[in-house]
């Protein structure tokens, strides 16, 4: 009990902004993404499909080193970043978000562009002979016919998020409250001998991640639209 | 009289796209053909729905597609209605909502059809709060009718709406077509392959082949022509007439109809007189005389006719298509052994010798 | 259940390492004379010791089988068994921690080399001559291994609390998990500044590149990396023959060179 008290608890809160926050993120450029993959004709489309799936197959810290060298004061991202807002992106916050958004991009990206295709571009040509304009359409009949497709990237973005480690390992700095999110806590916890800590740390984790999970189970069992 | 103008050209894998029609707006008119003719292409460019092709459309004077001048209209501007093969009603909203998710897109100032008009025209009220996926296949299909109406459309496109619905389905659909015309004056473009159902409810025809119109006309004159493959080879190539009720017969089981002042008469029709009815005329139930004393056989219905031409029947070696001129073209299958016999000659007068059914739409 | 599921657990794990080491045997055929050593060494260390290691084979015609990782992980893995008969790492605390523990041949313990701590900086001139100006100075970031768990990390605050810096630069600091990563911070220019090994800055691949100053060795405790002879290469010739071999002139030479210390 003193342990769990006299725990810094920081670092779960951390975790928890940051996966949140990447979520938003990636929702935001996931849909419009994942829906152009779903009905494009380019010849685009393989190779922007096969750029979404790599961090499914890089290591993270593959992506963390070229992160940590592109968003470096000197870095093709973190140059111009810093000369526009005076700091670079490494161990920034910001840095992180914009690393887990690329980290967790297929997690999104594919389901989305899943339940994007299995609603199909009827749904929207009935819409828009019913008047709907593109916007209208996609947000009052093919969103909420990819809803179980939103609720499983939600979650998986979210969940991938929460457990992610090489690449803010090697992009973060491990900065309380900024970077030192709670996969390096615990890495640090065990390094330094301290089960204890990392044991109460990574029960947390897992029963988070836990309840999130069923949760989110729970509600897509009761929703009406299947998208199949 | 108010049309509809396309032409588009357009290569496809396989189809090249070779576009030029205008259309009348006013009644039904049927884009028919063997499938893969292009039809439901062609409903869908007007409509303004992919794949694009590049041309010239206009309605009744706005243009909606100028690829010379740039200009497209999108659907949700061109105030078309469509209902699709099929019924694709939203599974996220029940039938209420399906019915007015284009209603409340409609400014108030473009509706001129009543929410409740066409619920109980449909017959749907049962089912306002149902979920969509607890209907039948024909209550679905008359909830997408209702949907695409309910936002006042000036032009109706329609692919296959029919199709997969069975005998008595179809029935329950037929007359609501025919309503959308003449009540609320909507033109109607209905994608068919079915000649029979083109037959009862369209007034102009369009065929089209492999890309390209093959023939376009009032439904009368394109059904009476032999020359057109696609027709000729079925069994419903033969005049239609638009007629009026004279008369009943009842002692006779008999209906009197008459056009352009002549009298036919067909099986008792149970319409009011001065009801409007089409009749249809089979080629191969007309037979031809040469012997010009009137009612000498059984056939009720003897009409003097012109021998206007006469032609192989594509398909049958042993027949030729005789097509007349009654005021109304007429057409008669005989066999060439009767032709020869008969020594029928172009502009020859002749009497035709028929039985009429009545097409109920 | 409860009491069955740990021993078939054991039974399934001895299933494995027995059918690990009958393939490691048939990968190996048994020689008379030479032996075959197996090694553990910390990741900063593993390509000097790798240069040692040519020299002792060619030297012994022994065999020696290396592999590389973080001392804490190989820390870890011996205490779970892992098949190692020496042990290089990069502190003392684990190599004492692991005699006290019955894992490693009591009285083998030594220092092999001790680390050097510098002050650096891919950017020439940015460290000047005198470490504490150039740590008052100005700069975004300050990179060095995490204090907690890394020894180059403590020695580096050692050395900032010697300065009297350590409140002055902590909100500036930037921590690696490793040596190496936050040698990667400051050589990607990340951080303008950090305290990385001497060994890193000597590297091939930055010698002569950027700016340094070398730490004073009395501003922190000695780095002394301490190697130990395990258990498992109680009995292993080749074993005790390497960890003599390591503080042999010739060795002493290579690790001096490369930017160690010895004792």
């Amino acid at each position: 009990m003193t342990t769990l008290l006299a725990m810094d608890w920081g670092p779960l809160w951390l975790t928890m902004q940051l996966a949140g926050v990447t979520v938003v993120v990636l929702l935001a450029l996931g849909t419009p993404l994942a829906w152009w993959l779903a009905f494009t004709k380019s010849r685009m489309r393989t190779p922007v499909e096969a750029v979404v799936a790599l961090p499914l197959v890089l290591p993270p810290t593959v992506l963390g080193f070229y992160l940590l060298t592109a968003m470096g004061p000197h870095g093709p991202v973190g140059g111009p970043w810093k000369a526009f807002t005076g700091s670079a992106l490494s161990f920034t916050f910001t840095g992180l978000v914009i690393a887990s958004t690329l980290y967790s991009l297929p997690f999104v990206v594919q389901p989305l562009q899943g339940a994007f295709e299995a609603v199909g571009t009827k749904p929207m040509e009935v819409a828009r002979s019913l008047r709907a304009s593109r916007l209208d359409a996609f947000f009052t009949v093919a969103s909420p016919m990819a809803l179980r497709g939103y609720v499983s990237a939600i979650v998986l973005g979210f969940a991938h998020t929460l457990g992610e480690f090489g690449v803010v390992l090697m992009v973060g700095g491990n900065i309380p409250g900024v970077t030192k999110v709670l996969s390096i806590a615990i890495y640090d916890h065990v390094e330094s001998l301290e089960y204890t800590q990392a044991h109460v740390l990574s029960a947390a984790l897992l029963v988070l991640s836990f309840l999130i999970l069923t949760i989110v189970y729970a509600i897509n069992r009761r929703l009406p639209v299947r998208a199949a | 009289m108010r049309q509809l103008t396309a032409r588009f050209r357009c290569d496809y894998p396989g189809v090249r796209f070779d576009i030029e029609c205008a259309l009348p707006l006013e009644g039904t008119t049927a884009l028919c053909g063997v499938s893969g003719s292009g039809k439901t292409t062609l409903l869908r460019w007007i409509a303004g729905l992919p794949p694009a092709a590049s041309g010239f459309l206009s309605f009744a004077g706005d243009v909606w597609q100028d690829d010379a001048r740039k200009i497209f209209v999108p659907i949700e501007r061109r105030r078309v209605g469509v209902v699709f093969q099929e019924p694709l009603l939203f599974p996220h909203l029940n039938v209420e909502d399906n019915l007015a998710y284009g209603m409340k897109r409609t400014p108030p100032s473009h509706r001129r059809i009543a929410f409740e008009q066409v619920i109980e025209m449909l017959g749907l009220a049962p089912f306002l709060q149902r979920r969509t996926q607890r209907l039948s296949g024909g209550e679905q299909r008359r909830v997408s009718i209702g949907r695409a109406l309910l936002t006042s459309p000036q032009l109706l496109l329609m692919d296959e709406p029919l199709a997969f619905l069975d005998q008595e389905r179809k029935r329950e659909i037929f007359p609501f077509i025919g309503w959308l015309n003449r009540e609320l004056g909507i033109p109607v473009v209905y994608v068919s392959h079915d000649l029979n159902e083109v037959l009862q409810l369209a007034r102009h025809v369009v065929l089209m082949k492999r890309g390209s119109i093959a023939a376009a006309g009032p439904v009368q004159d394109i059904f009476a022509r032999p020359d057109l493959p696609e027709l000729a080879e079925s069994n419903v190539v033969g005049a239609v007439l638009d007629t009026r009720i004279a008369e009943h017969e009842p002692q006779f089981g008999l209906t009197r109809v008459e056009f352009f002042g002549r009298s036919l008469f067909i099986p008792q029709q149970d319409l009011p007189v001065g009801a409007s009815l089409r009749i249809q005329i089979p080629a191969c139930d007309v037979s031809v005389t040469t012997d010009l004393q009137p009612a000498s056989g059984s056939a009720l219905n003897v009409l003097e006719a012109t021998v206007v031409e006469i032609g192989q029947t594509p398909g049958n070696g042993h027949a030729v298509d005789v097509t007349l001129d009654a005021g109304r073209p007429l057409l008669a299958r005989i066999t060439r052994k009767s032709c020869q016999r008969l020594n029928l000659n172009v502009g020859q007068k002749v009497h035709a010798h028929f039985k009429a059914v009545a097409l109920h739409s | 259940m409860g009491a069955e599921e740990p021993k078939r657990r054991a039974r399934m794990a001895g299933g494995l390492s027995g059918c690990l080491s009958v393939f490691v045997l048939c990968l190996c055929p048994p020689s008379a004379a030479a032996e075959e050593v197996r090694v553990a060494v910390a990741t900063n260390f593993a390509a000097t010791l790798g240069e040692i290691v040519t020299n002792f084979e060619r030297d012994t015609g022994h065999a020696v089988v290396v592999s590389s990782g973080s001392s804490g992980a190989i820390y870890a893995q011996i205490r779970h068994g892992a098949p190692f008969d020496v042990f290089f790492s990069a502190d003392a605390m684990r190599p004492k921690r692991l005699e006290e523990e019955g894992f490693a041949v009591c009285g083998s313990r030594r220092t092999y080399a001790v680390g050097r701590l510098t002050l650096w900086s891919a950017t020439p001139g940015a460290v000047k001559e005198d470490g504490r100006s150039t740590l008052s100075g100005h700069f975004e970031h300050l990179a060095m291994a995490n204090p907690g768990t890394a020894p180059y990390g403590a020695a580096s605050k050692q050395t900032l609390q010697a300065l009297g810096l350590w409140n002055h630069v902590r909100d500036r600091i930037v921590q690696g998990e490793n040596i190496g990563q936050t040698f990667q911070f400051v050589v990607s220019h990340n951080a303008r500044l950090g305290f990385v090994a001497l060994s890193q800055a000597l590297h091939s691949s930055v010698r002569g590149t950027g700016s340094r100053w070398d730490v004073p060795a009395h501003l922190h405790a000695p780095l002394r990396q301490q190697a130990v002879l395990l258990v498992n290469g109680r009995h292993n010739a080749a074993a005790t023959a390497l960890l003599d071999y390591v503080q042999e002139e010739q060795s002493r030479t290579i690790i001096e060179r490369v930017g160690y210390g010895i004792e």
